[in-house]
Protein backbone atom coordinates (compact mmCIF):
# COMPACT_ATOMS: atom_id res chain seq x y z
CA UNK A 1 0.00 0.00 0.00
CA UNK A 2 1.32 3.61 -0.76
CA UNK A 3 1.78 5.80 1.91
CA UNK A 4 3.20 9.32 2.36
CA UNK A 5 6.06 9.41 5.06
CA UNK A 6 7.03 12.87 4.51
CA UNK A 7 5.14 16.01 3.37
CA UNK A 8 5.83 19.44 3.12
CA UNK A 9 3.87 22.12 0.80
CA UNK A 10 5.55 25.68 0.11
CA UNK A 11 4.53 29.44 -1.70
CA UNK A 12 5.55 29.79 -5.26
CA UNK A 13 4.33 33.93 -5.16
CA UNK A 14 7.98 35.17 -7.01
CA UNK A 15 10.60 34.44 -8.81
CA UNK A 16 13.11 33.78 -5.67
CA UNK A 17 10.32 31.03 -4.86
CA UNK A 18 11.48 29.03 -7.99
CA UNK A 19 14.72 28.85 -6.82
CA UNK A 20 13.74 27.88 -3.47
CA UNK A 21 11.62 25.35 -4.61
CA UNK A 22 14.46 23.41 -6.70
CA UNK A 23 16.85 23.38 -3.82
CA UNK A 24 13.58 22.00 -2.06
CA UNK A 25 13.21 19.84 -4.71
CA UNK A 26 16.78 18.68 -4.81
CA UNK A 27 17.76 18.22 -1.34
CA UNK A 28 14.34 15.71 -0.98
CA UNK A 29 15.46 13.87 -4.10
CA UNK A 30 19.43 13.71 -2.73
CA UNK A 31 17.50 12.62 0.97
CA UNK A 32 16.08 9.79 -0.52
CA UNK A 33 18.78 8.60 -3.01
CA UNK A 34 17.90 9.51 -6.26
CA UNK A 35 20.65 9.16 -8.88
CA UNK A 36 22.21 12.79 -10.06
CA UNK A 37 20.94 12.28 -13.07
CA UNK A 38 17.16 11.49 -11.58
CA UNK A 39 17.84 14.53 -9.47
CA UNK A 40 18.86 16.50 -11.82
CA UNK A 41 15.82 15.38 -13.80
CA UNK A 42 13.34 16.05 -11.10
CA UNK A 43 14.67 20.01 -10.11
CA UNK A 44 14.87 20.71 -14.17
CA UNK A 45 10.92 19.83 -14.18
CA UNK A 46 10.46 21.39 -10.79
CA UNK A 47 11.81 24.26 -12.36
CA UNK A 48 9.22 24.46 -15.14
CA UNK A 49 6.69 24.07 -13.61
CA UNK A 50 7.15 26.57 -10.53
CA UNK A 51 8.18 29.35 -13.16
CA UNK A 52 4.49 28.01 -14.70
CA UNK A 53 2.64 28.75 -11.53
CA UNK A 54 4.46 32.28 -10.94
CA UNK A 55 4.37 33.72 -14.44
CA UNK A 56 1.01 31.91 -15.59
CA UNK A 57 -0.87 30.79 -12.60
CA UNK A 58 -0.34 34.18 -10.40
CA UNK A 59 1.45 32.57 -7.83
CA UNK A 60 0.50 28.97 -6.10
CA UNK A 61 1.81 26.39 -3.68
CA UNK A 62 4.16 23.55 -4.13
CA UNK A 63 3.28 20.29 -2.20
CA UNK A 64 6.59 17.56 -1.97
CA UNK A 65 5.77 14.29 -0.58
CA UNK A 66 7.66 11.10 -0.18
CA UNK A 67 6.05 8.70 -1.17
CA UNK A 68 6.74 4.77 -0.21
CA UNK A 69 4.52 1.99 -1.84
CA UNK A 70 6.15 -1.09 -0.82
CA UNK A 71 10.17 -1.75 -2.03
CA UNK A 72 9.42 1.42 -4.32
CA UNK A 73 10.01 5.30 -3.24
CA UNK A 74 9.07 8.13 -5.03
CA UNK A 75 8.68 12.07 -4.82
CA UNK A 76 5.32 13.39 -6.03
CA UNK A 77 5.35 17.44 -6.50
CA UNK A 78 2.14 19.11 -6.41
CA UNK A 79 2.22 22.48 -8.28
CA UNK A 80 -1.36 24.49 -7.66
CA UNK A 81 -2.33 27.83 -8.57
CA UNK A 82 -5.62 29.48 -8.42
CA UNK A 83 -4.84 31.46 -11.57
CA UNK A 84 -6.97 31.25 -15.77
CA UNK A 85 -5.95 27.42 -15.86
CA UNK A 86 -5.61 26.20 -19.23
CA UNK A 87 -8.40 25.68 -21.44
CA UNK A 88 -6.77 23.32 -24.38
CA UNK A 89 -4.27 20.94 -22.46
CA UNK A 90 -3.17 18.98 -25.42
CA UNK A 91 -2.36 22.66 -27.09
CA UNK A 92 -0.55 23.28 -23.82
CA UNK A 93 1.88 20.26 -23.87
CA UNK A 94 2.78 20.58 -27.31
CA UNK A 95 6.36 21.67 -28.12
CA UNK A 96 6.88 24.82 -28.89
CA UNK A 97 3.33 26.24 -28.13
CA UNK A 98 3.54 29.29 -25.84
CA UNK A 99 1.53 32.36 -24.37
CA UNK A 100 4.76 33.79 -22.58
CA UNK A 101 7.87 34.37 -23.90
CA UNK A 102 9.76 30.91 -23.09
CA UNK A 103 10.35 28.15 -25.69
CA UNK A 104 6.88 26.24 -25.07
CA UNK A 105 8.96 23.67 -23.59
CA UNK A 106 7.52 23.73 -20.18
CA UNK A 107 4.81 21.37 -19.89
CA UNK A 108 5.69 18.85 -22.48
CA UNK A 109 9.15 19.25 -21.35
CA UNK A 110 8.49 18.37 -17.83
CA UNK A 111 6.39 16.00 -18.61
CA UNK A 112 9.25 14.12 -20.32
CA UNK A 113 11.62 14.13 -17.44
CA UNK A 114 9.20 12.21 -14.38
CA UNK A 115 7.48 8.88 -14.39
CA UNK A 116 3.78 9.89 -13.95
CA UNK A 117 2.41 13.33 -15.35
CA UNK A 118 -1.51 14.56 -14.25
CA UNK A 119 -2.75 17.71 -15.20
CA UNK A 120 -6.30 19.07 -13.53
CA UNK A 121 -7.20 22.56 -15.21
CA UNK A 122 -9.91 24.42 -16.39
CA UNK A 123 -10.61 28.18 -17.54
CA UNK A 124 -10.90 29.88 -14.57
CA UNK A 125 -10.32 27.32 -12.47
CA UNK A 126 -6.56 26.77 -11.53
CA UNK A 127 -4.27 24.49 -12.37
CA UNK A 128 -3.09 21.63 -10.82
CA UNK A 129 0.04 19.73 -12.20
CA UNK A 130 0.78 16.58 -10.40
CA UNK A 131 4.54 14.52 -10.90
CA UNK A 132 5.70 11.94 -9.08
CA UNK A 133 9.38 9.97 -10.12
CA UNK A 134 9.85 6.80 -8.77
CA UNK A 135 13.92 5.72 -7.85
CA UNK B 1 20.31 43.99 -7.52
CA UNK B 2 22.81 40.96 -7.83
CA UNK B 3 25.10 40.80 -11.04
CA UNK B 4 27.40 38.15 -11.88
CA UNK B 5 30.60 39.49 -12.89
CA UNK B 6 32.18 39.49 -16.46
CA UNK B 7 35.83 39.56 -16.88
CA UNK B 8 37.53 40.89 -19.66
CA UNK B 9 41.17 38.67 -20.74
CA UNK B 10 42.47 40.33 -24.28
CA UNK B 11 39.22 39.89 -26.59
CA UNK B 12 37.51 37.71 -24.73
CA UNK B 13 35.01 38.38 -21.86
CA UNK B 14 34.47 35.38 -19.38
CA UNK B 15 31.61 34.78 -17.25
CA UNK B 16 31.65 32.17 -14.60
CA UNK B 17 28.17 31.55 -12.93
CA UNK B 18 28.23 30.01 -9.91
CA UNK B 19 25.09 30.49 -8.18
CA UNK B 20 21.71 29.53 -8.56
CA UNK B 21 19.82 31.93 -10.91
CA UNK B 22 16.69 33.45 -10.57
CA UNK B 23 15.29 34.76 -13.83
CA UNK B 24 15.71 38.22 -13.66
CA UNK B 25 19.78 37.76 -12.85
CA UNK B 26 19.93 35.42 -16.10
CA UNK B 27 17.88 38.26 -17.92
CA UNK B 28 20.72 40.78 -16.87
CA UNK B 29 23.59 39.32 -17.36
CA UNK B 30 22.34 39.25 -21.10
CA UNK B 31 21.82 42.63 -21.29
CA UNK B 32 25.49 43.46 -19.48
CA UNK B 33 26.89 40.80 -21.56
CA UNK B 34 25.55 42.45 -24.94
CA UNK B 35 26.96 45.97 -23.39
CA UNK B 36 30.25 45.12 -22.53
CA UNK B 37 30.86 43.59 -25.70
CA UNK B 38 30.25 46.87 -27.71
CA UNK B 39 31.72 49.04 -25.08
CA UNK B 40 35.22 46.66 -25.08
CA UNK B 41 34.92 45.61 -28.40
CA UNK B 42 35.00 41.82 -27.45
CA UNK B 43 35.53 39.32 -29.56
CA UNK B 44 34.47 36.17 -27.71
CA UNK B 45 32.58 35.74 -24.76
CA UNK B 46 33.16 32.33 -23.11
CA UNK B 47 30.73 31.06 -20.56
CA UNK B 48 31.33 28.47 -17.67
CA UNK B 49 28.26 26.96 -16.80
CA UNK B 50 30.43 23.78 -14.76
CA UNK B 51 29.06 24.82 -11.20
CA UNK B 52 24.99 24.90 -13.29
CA UNK B 53 23.07 22.42 -11.56
CA UNK B 54 20.52 22.29 -14.14
CA UNK B 55 19.61 24.42 -17.08
CA UNK B 56 16.03 24.57 -17.84
CA UNK B 57 14.24 25.92 -20.64
CA UNK B 58 14.58 29.73 -19.01
CA UNK B 59 17.94 29.53 -18.87
CA UNK B 60 18.45 27.61 -21.89
CA UNK B 61 16.75 30.42 -23.79
CA UNK B 62 19.00 33.02 -22.51
CA UNK B 63 21.80 31.00 -23.52
CA UNK B 64 20.94 31.27 -26.88
CA UNK B 65 19.69 34.59 -27.01
CA UNK B 66 23.43 35.52 -25.50
CA UNK B 67 24.33 33.63 -28.70
CA UNK B 68 22.21 35.07 -30.87
CA UNK B 69 23.17 38.77 -29.64
CA UNK B 70 26.68 38.14 -29.98
CA UNK B 71 27.13 37.06 -33.32
CA UNK B 72 24.62 40.19 -34.32
CA UNK B 73 27.68 42.03 -33.12
CA UNK B 74 30.14 40.28 -34.19
CA UNK B 75 31.75 38.08 -31.49
CA UNK B 76 31.88 34.50 -30.50
CA UNK B 77 29.89 32.96 -27.88
CA UNK B 78 31.12 29.68 -26.12
CA UNK B 79 29.57 27.57 -23.27
CA UNK B 80 31.91 25.41 -21.98
CA UNK B 81 31.39 22.75 -18.59
CA UNK B 82 28.44 21.58 -19.06
CA UNK B 83 27.50 18.87 -16.00
CA UNK B 84 26.72 15.16 -17.78
CA UNK B 85 23.47 15.01 -16.19
CA UNK B 86 22.42 18.21 -17.12
CA UNK B 87 23.52 17.47 -21.05
CA UNK B 88 21.59 14.16 -20.26
CA UNK B 89 18.08 15.82 -18.76
CA UNK B 90 18.67 19.34 -21.39
CA UNK B 91 18.32 17.07 -24.40
CA UNK B 92 15.34 15.03 -22.68
CA UNK B 93 13.88 18.39 -22.33
CA UNK B 94 13.67 18.81 -25.75
CA UNK B 95 16.73 21.57 -25.98
CA UNK B 96 19.49 21.03 -27.89
CA UNK B 97 20.60 25.28 -27.68
CA UNK B 98 20.44 25.39 -30.83
CA UNK B 99 23.65 27.97 -32.56
CA UNK B 100 25.18 27.73 -29.16
CA UNK B 101 28.75 26.63 -29.62
CA UNK B 102 30.00 24.66 -26.51
CA UNK B 103 33.08 23.41 -25.23
CA UNK B 104 34.05 21.00 -23.09
CA UNK B 105 35.81 23.02 -20.74
CA UNK B 106 37.04 26.36 -20.48
CA UNK B 107 41.00 25.53 -21.86
CA UNK B 108 39.07 24.05 -24.82
CA UNK B 109 36.73 26.97 -25.21
CA UNK B 110 39.41 28.87 -24.83
CA UNK B 111 41.51 27.41 -27.65
CA UNK B 112 38.22 27.42 -29.89
CA UNK B 113 37.89 31.23 -29.04
CA UNK B 114 41.44 31.75 -30.08
CA UNK B 115 41.31 30.27 -33.40
CA UNK B 116 38.11 32.53 -33.94
CA UNK B 117 39.54 36.01 -32.93
CA UNK B 118 42.88 35.64 -34.26
CA UNK B 119 41.56 34.91 -37.76
CA UNK B 120 41.24 39.02 -38.54
CA UNK B 121 44.42 40.56 -36.25
CA UNK B 122 46.52 38.80 -33.13
CA UNK B 123 44.96 39.00 -29.53
CA UNK B 124 46.38 42.17 -28.12
CA UNK B 125 47.49 40.00 -24.75
CA UNK B 126 49.76 37.52 -25.27
CA UNK B 127 49.19 34.49 -22.88
CA UNK B 128 52.77 32.66 -23.64
CA UNK B 129 53.86 35.28 -21.40
CA UNK B 130 57.29 37.03 -21.36
CA UNK B 131 59.68 36.21 -24.36
CA UNK B 132 62.86 35.52 -23.12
Amino acid sequence: MMRVRKDESRPLRAEDDVVRARQAVRSWAVEMGFSLIDQTKLVTAASELARNTVVYGGGGTLRMEALEDGPRAGLRLVFADEGPGIADIDTALRDGYTTGGGLGLGLGGARRLVTEFAIDSAPGQGTRITVVKWK
Amino acid sequence: MDRIPILKMGRVLLVTIQVDMHDRLALALQDDLSERIVRDGARGVLIDISSLEIVDSFIGRVLGDIAAVSRVLDAVTVVVGMQPAVAITLVELGLSLPGVRTALNVERGMELLRAVTMEDEPDPVDDAGPEG
